[in-house]
């Protein structure tokens, strides 16, 4: 057994959040979520949390531990021998316990037309595109991205301005930016363009630490900055207004 | 309570809802309602890894992938609707490339396809080793270009809405405010998914639990086929985390304690070379007969232990470190994260898991149930395509076609005339039972009524141990008892937690409901199947064969409210392929299904 500290938020009795300890039974390959369902089904019954795969892939079980975005499904009590702090994830607003408002988040994924568009001479709709290998390596990675949000949690721009399209929002228009197949970047970069967008960041590179995915947000946010760049270049020359820029 | 009204409600935002939702909203009227207890990108769909079949190459025939999967499902599916089936996967597969999936390639630039148990060729698209999770998020992001799909995001379904045997809409509960609300429609789709948790051991993720099945059986929708449920034999022990098929056919190998490739002493040799796996021979069996020898291996004592788990040994190494980050990038991952294996360097401990729900809510072909309106696709849909054991990777297929199929029968149904009336008396009856049934359960402080932990804990258990890889008489009769005495006791249960934002306690409770009215089905129908089919394998004497004289039929369970669920049979579609013996190893090169091959060959080619 050992003693684990849980942040509570119950609003329909407190606007004050708590924080909780309980004893929790550790074996090696006990997780945080583990831990977190042993509570819930033997200690507490109104503790509230997501989850669901508890494989890592369906991200719904972020939270801070010890004060650092994490899988809560993926980050196991073994690499705590000392003080296990739990928390909700940083910068979202709570509902309640470690339950945080995820519709931001999904506002700022939904913004960047995260589908393929694909351009007027598209083949013949019955048959499969080509892409090679190659072709399908320059976005794979930022294809990986299970919407997790940790990286909203570690990104300090995007607590002081939740009007940031952020790192995962980023990647994921990067990732169709870069793929053979679309033709949407035209309309994918007005919103990247934009004060909220990719000169947002001041690089801290936080984002791409605490991904547990590899997605390497950071990456996406920098080139998407030499691809917004170049683009309000062309609008300028093309004598067109800066799209979004100062709105 | 607030009132939506729509065209089309679809309940699930898995891999079969959201193709769904596209389809009806292609299909044409302005509202499409999606209503899922999580976000639509935590479905289950998302823990898919290995990959989904089309018949592809042009040394493979339609004929082939019907063959494969009716003996895979030993002669219990549908035929038509296999038939339908394989000849509309491809065009599925390719639609999803259309809509930016990003299937892995030939160096060509074509897409690459695999090996997969049970099937004779390689027909098997896959992403990396993260299918699923590429299909959702492919159909989530296109989703959003449709504006004629309203969301509904974490919200949990309680009830149907059903008119002189009509479905007119859902009763759902909002998550982030505990209020209900309700959701007109004139037709409706469950895409809910398994049911895999009802058992300890499963490949599936904690929301998993059966809950469309229990809400359109308990509206008088048959759930067929219960009694097969697929065990994967390769999972995680503890956790029960899936290590994909995948593995297998990327050339993994499967050892005893000894590190002796026991597959071949259960008629699956003979013994495949090193790096040379062959479709349907070793590792590459169909699932049932895998997971039944390890059964035997572990009765024999022969498996190995992880923790308190008896496991066998997947064994990888042979492959390279390289190889396996190219194809199997997730399972090495999962490996070092969950059981402290790298994969390039030591074997896989691993055990058979629940994986797969082959019954559940009776459709016809069309998807529709016998209410009118009311659908059902994907894996919480009994449309009869896996019968008595289902192919790995054609599920993934099935939820994009009959997804589609369902959402476009759902919405030509409700650009129709339909008998739906204003409701507002039925509306009102259907909200106050539920507040009263939800005030109920929350009123606390009462002794001596149970808690869902508790109640859970016996399900697992009794599952565990009367309705398994093996099952007979005795352990049936008990297991169904227990189910029926816990589903006594449910009407008593009692909350934790009485308070209306993301009460997780009542979700749970709510599901473990669905789950033991499910199991009581499966139980009934698992010990009214005397015989051995497929994933359904009895121990007693005169069950351990196949006996189609009898048992060439799908059982139907019916709910009966408090009372005993009751049992039919039901005819098999057999009109293509009369029963043949299912055969793999070197007993199976060359057989078919006796119809087979008399069938008029065009008609798959
Ligand atoms: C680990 C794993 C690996 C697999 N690999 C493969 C593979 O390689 N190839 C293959 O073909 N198949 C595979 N399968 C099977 C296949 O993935 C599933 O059958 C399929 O994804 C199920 O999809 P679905 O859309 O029917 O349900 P799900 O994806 O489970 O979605 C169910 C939806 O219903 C919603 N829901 C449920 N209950 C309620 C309620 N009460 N109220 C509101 N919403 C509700 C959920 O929120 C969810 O959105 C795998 C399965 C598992 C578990
Ligand atoms: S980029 Fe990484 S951290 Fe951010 S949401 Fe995606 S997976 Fe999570
Ligand atoms: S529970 Fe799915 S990512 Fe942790």
């Amino acid at each position: 057994m050992r003693s684990i500290q849980v942040l509570r938020y119950l609003p329909e009795e407190s606007p004050q959040p708590f924080l909780q300890s309980f004893q929790v039974p550790v074996t090696d390959s006990t997780s945080v979520l583990d831990a977190l369902n042993y509570i819930k089904e033997s200690l507490d019954p109104t503790l509230s949390f997501r989850w669901s795969c508890r494989m890592a892939i369906c991200g719904s079980c972020g939270v801070m531990v010890n004060g650092i975005p994490k899988l809560g499904c993926k980050d196991f009590l073994r690499n705590y021998p000392n003080d296990l702090i739990i928390e909700p994830l940083a910068h979202l607003p709570v509902e309640r316990d470690l339950v945080v408002n995820m519709d931001s988040f999904l506002r700022h994924l939904e913004a960047v037309k995260p589908y393929l568009i694909e351009g007027k001479n598209a083949a013949d709709s019955s048959q499969p595109n080509r892409q090679t290998p190659a072709q399908m390596a320059r976005y794979q990675q930022f294809a990986n991205c299970i919407n997790c949000g940790l990286c909203y949690a570690a990104c300090p721009q995007f607590g002081l301005n939740p009007e940031f399209t952020g790192p995962a929002a980023i990647a994921l228009a990067h990732r169709y930016n870069l793929d053979s197949r679309d033709s949407g970047k035209a309309q994918r970069m007005a919103p990247l363009n934009s004060k909220n967008g990719v000169w947002s960041c001041t690089f801290v590179g936080f984002c791409s630490e605490v991904c547990p995915k590899g997605v390497d947000p950071a990456a996406a946010v920098n080139q998407g900055k030499v691809e917004s760049a170049k683009s309000m270049l062309i609008q300028l020359f093309s004598g067109r207004a800066i799209g979004g820029a100062g709105q | 309570m607030q009132v939506h009204t729509f065209d089309v409600v679809v309940v699930g935002g898995g891999g079969a809802g959201l193709r769904a939702a596209i389809a009806a909203a292609e299909t044409g009227g302005n509202a499409v309602g999606l209503v899922s207890k999580v976000y639509p990108m935590r479905s289950h769909t998302v823990a898919a890894e290995g990959g989904a079949a089309a018949v592809t190459r042009g040394d493979d025939s339609l004929q082939s992938h019907f063959d494969d999967t009716v003996a895979g499902g030993d002669w219990l599916a549908e035929q038509g609707v296999v038939d339908y089936f394989v000849r509309h996967a491809h065009a599925e597969l390719v639609q999803m490339e259309r809509w930016g999936c990003p299937w892995s390639r030939q160096a060509s630039g074509d897409v690459q396809v695999r090996r997969f148990g049970g099937m004779k060729t390689e027909r098997t698209w896959f992403a990396a080793d993260k299918t699923g999770f590429h299909m959702l998020h492919t159909l989530y992001q296109t989703s959003l270009k449709y504006p004629q799909i309203q969301r509904f995001d974490e919200y949990f379904v309680l009830d149907l809405l059903v008119e002189d045997n009509q479905a007119c809409g859902v009763i759902a509960l909002e998550i982030s405010s505990g209020e209900l609300h309700l959701l007109r429609a004139k037709s409706v789709i469950m895409a809910t998914g398994g049911a895999g948790r009802l058992f300890r051991f499963n490949t599936n993720g904690g929301i998993v639990t059966g809950d469309g099945m229990a809400i359109a059986y308990r509206r008088g929708v048959a759930l067929r086929d219960m009694e097969f449920v697929q065990y994967h034999p390769t999972g995680l022990p503890g956790s029960g985390i899936l290590i994909t098929e995948a593995s297998r056919g990327e050339g993994g190998v499967l050892t005893n304690k000894d590190g002796y490739r026991y597959l071949q002493d259960y008629g699956l040799g003979p013994e495949t070379p090193l790096g040379e796996p062959q479709n349907k021979y070793m590792e590459l069996g169909p699932r049932d007969k895998l997971s039944q020898a390890f059964w035997h291996e572990q009765q024999a004592g022969r498996t190995g232990k992880h923790g308190d788990s008896d496991v066998v040994y997947l064994d990888l190494r042979h492959l390279g470190e390289a190889y396996l980050q190219e194809r199997l990038p997730f399972i090495c991952e999962l490996a070092k994260a969950y059981v402290n294996v790298d994969p390039a360097k030591s074997p896989i401990p691993i055990r058979p898991a629940v994986h797969y729900t082959m019954g559940g809510i009776e459709t016809n072909a069309d998807c529709e149930t016998s209410i009118r309106g009311l659908f059902a696709a994907g894996e919480c849909a009994s449309v009869g395509l896996h019968g008595a054991n289902r192919l790995g990777s054609n599920s993934l297929t099935e939820l994009l076609v009959f997804g589609h199929l369902a959402g476009k029968k759902a919405m030509q149904r409700a650009l129709g005339d339909s008998p739906c009336k204003d409701g507002a008396e039925s509306i009102r009856q259907l909200g106050s039972q539920w507040q009263e049934r939800l005030e109920s359960m929350m009123r606390g402080g009462e002794p001596g009524r149970p808690r869902w932990p508790e109640l859970k804990a016996e399900l697992l258990k009794v599952m565990e141990e009367g309705c398994g890889i093996y099952r007979d008489e005795a352990g049936l009769t008990q297991a169904l008892q227990s189910i029926r005495g816990l589903r006594e006791r449910y009407e008593r249960v009692q909350l934790g937690d009485q308070s209306q934002i993301y009460n997780t306690d009542l979700l749970h409770c709510l599901e473990l409901g669905c789950s033991l009215d499910v199991a009581e089905a499966t139980c009934l129908a698992a010990l009214q199947r005397r015989e051995s089919r497929g994933a359904h394998q009895r121990l007693d004497d005169s069950c351990q064969q196949r006996n189609d004289q009898q048992y060439l039929k799908h059982s139907q369970v019916f709910y009966q409210g408090a009372a005993p669920a009751r049992l039919e049979w039901q005819d098999v579609d057999t009109h293509l392929s009369a029963p043949g013996e299912r055969h793999y190893g070197s007993k199976g090169s060359g057989l078919k299904g006796s119809g087979a091959e008399g069938s008029d060959g065009g008609q798959h080619a």
